[in-house]
């Protein structure tokens, strides 16, 4: 089995400063896969650099595309990789609102990463936008509401909403249940985890929340001051932390 | 007409006309482009139309005519002024023909009657970005039109139909030029639309944005639209109450402060050479077939 994405030797630095280096993983078609770390050990730096909106200094991002097979997404032409970004990719920010576009209605939001890659026919792209809508759990009679009308939660759904109705292959998160209630949480992370299931996406999460990890992610990677420390199947690490972060971070959750 | 020897021929010094001309056939070349330029102070304030009056000076020779048009008329403030402008500055002859015309400046109007090859077609442009109000950011409208990444486009078209009904949009209707860049062609009503395909050459002059951008004769322009919701050029649904014309684009104007109104042709040399010809009153007028949309 061919991995679907191969990364090799990744480093970025901000001046002197390293914001990550030396990661190397591969990624199997279906795989979700978490990277956890506490703020500024260089989680969203990575992710940023695998989905192509940073430039790393070194390294290969190695991506098995539809037609052309195992491409360097870093050495893609500048359109090609925006047409990756909106079709085979999709990528959930934190907060809702960097990936909305707050002032345009639901259906056009769900609508713009079709009519981006050539939809030109109104009635489709609103049925399209329709069953999306319902497939995160929104009632489609809201279809004409601005983001700003929705709930976090809700927000948060759409954001998903948007980027998976291109039918993606892989999917990366960074905090996608950050800033919401624990129950909202619970359902977003109910909904990420059929989505994944039935659509067989590949996705990469950067969180810190060590419970959503455990629910949705396959394999782990913990990262520390920009290293990767330690990776392994989710539960082989929760469980059995080798490395003395890991063990640190293990033991610092709460128990409710 | 006699030129007021204290300025240069056409008010700008002949560097900068030199300049603007560079940006012109910049332009020309690449259909639809917004090319960059060094926008003058000019003698009016930014929204009077400094942009096509700095094209119109670069364009301008001692043997040109000019006709300047606001909204179709020729005795608006507006077109009033900057043709006295260049009367005073260049000596030009000017004329309110738009057949006897070399250039026309224009705000917000095609004229109805047709333009031949040889004529230039000036326009002024408030804002010539037509991907502004969707993405603020100057350096992403540049890279969207590089890439002709023009989805977001389609999203506004979107919203007016979710809101609407139809493409609400009713002036600065986007459209594509040659296949390649799309481009705003100034708040002129999309009644004109179909016109931007035309023997003269056309060139638009954003003054306070900097931006100048043309359409050669018979470039290819097309309106942005859905499959199923084609895009139509409209109109009030009247006839012309001054001279009986049934395909021009009509003003509506208030006559009295009990409802009553009229419809009268917005370009006023068109509706005043067809009352000259006997074809008005609406009554005897013979109805106009709609003109052929290319």
């Amino acid at each position: 089995m061919t991995p679907l994405f191969s990364v090799r030797d990744l480093r970025k630095t901000y001046g002197g400063r390293i914001g990550c280096t030396d990661v190397s993983f591969d990624l199997y078609p279906g795989e979700v896969m978490g990277i956890v770390g506490e703020s500024g050990s260089g989680k969203s730096t990575l992710l940023n650099c695998l989905a192509g909106h940073l430039a790393p200094d070194a390294g290969q991002v190695m991506y098995d595309t539809r037609h052309n097979g195992m491409v360097d997404t870093l050495r893609m032409a500048e359109p090609e990789r925006r047409m990756l970004g909106r079709t085979d990719w999709a990528f959930v920010h934190q907060n809702a609102r960097d990936g909305l576009r707050m002032s345009v209605s639901a259906g056009g939001n769900v609508g713009e990463r079709l009519m981006a890659v050539g939809a030109r026919h109104y009635g489709q792209i609103r049925a399209a936008a329709t069953d999306w809508l319902e497939r995160v759990e929104i009632d489609a009679g809201r279809i004409d509401d601005r983001p700003s009308a929705f709930s976090g939660g809700m927000q948060q759904r759409l954001q998903i909403a948007r980027n998976l109705v291109t039918g993606p292959r892989l999917v990366f998160m960074d905090e996608p249940t950050g800033g919401l209630d624990v129950s909202v949480q619970a359902r977003l992370l109910d909904l990420l985890r059929g989505l994944v299931r039935d659509m067989g996406l590949s996705a990469i999460i950067v969180t810190h929340d060590l419970a959503v990890v455990r629910l949705l992610a396959d394999r782990l990677m913990v990262m520390k001051g920009g290293h990767v420390v330690e990776s392994g199947l989710t539960d082989q690490v929760l469980d059995d932390p080798q490395h003395g972060y890991t063990q640190l971070l293990v033991s610092s959750v709460l128990q409710a | 007409m006699t030129q007021d020897t204290r300025s240069n021929f056409a008010y700008l010094d002949e560097q900068t006309k030199r300049m603007i001309r560079r940006a012109l056939l910049k332009a020309m070349a690449i259909p639809g482009y917004q090319v960059p330029f060094a926008s003058r102070e000019m003698p009016m304030p930014y929204g009077w139309g400094t942009g096509g009056v700095q094209v119109s000076a670069a364009c301008l020779t001692p043997d040109d005519t000019l006709k300047v048009i606001d909204q179709g008329a020729d005795d608006t403030t507006n077109a009033v002024s900057i043709r006295k402008f260049f009367e005073t500055t260049a000596g030009v002859a000017t004329t309110e023909r738009t057949a006897a015309a070399s250039i026309i400046q224009t705000r917000h109007r095609i004229p109805e009657e047709p333009l031949k090859a040889g004529q230039i077609l000036v326009y002024q442009v408030p804002i010539p970005e037509p991907l502004r109000f969707l993405e603020p950011r100057e350096t992403e409208t540049r890279k969207m039109h590089a890439l002709q990444d023009y989805g977001l486009m389609h999203v506004k078209l979107y919203e007016d139909i979710a809101r609407h009904g139809n493409i609400a949009t009713s002036y600065a209707y986007p459209v594509k030029v040659q296949g390649r860049y799309v481009m705003d062609p100034s708040p002129i009503p999309k009644f004109d639309n179909p016109k931007l395909r035309m023997a003269a050459i056309q060139l638009f002059g954003a003054g306070r944005e900097q931006r100048i951008y043309a359409i050669p004769p018979f470039s290819d322009v097309v309106s942005l639209d859905f499959d199923d919701h084609p895009f139509e050029p409209s109109k009030a649904n009247h006839a012309c109450t001054l001279c009986g014309a049934e395909h021009t684009y009509l003003d509506e104007v208030i006559v009295d402060d009990a409802g009553g109104r009229m419809f009268v042709c917005s370009d006023t040399d068109y509706c005043a050479t067809r009352q000259a010809a006997g074809t008005a009153s609406p009554q005897t007028a013979p109805s106009q077939p709609h003109e052929a949309q290319p």
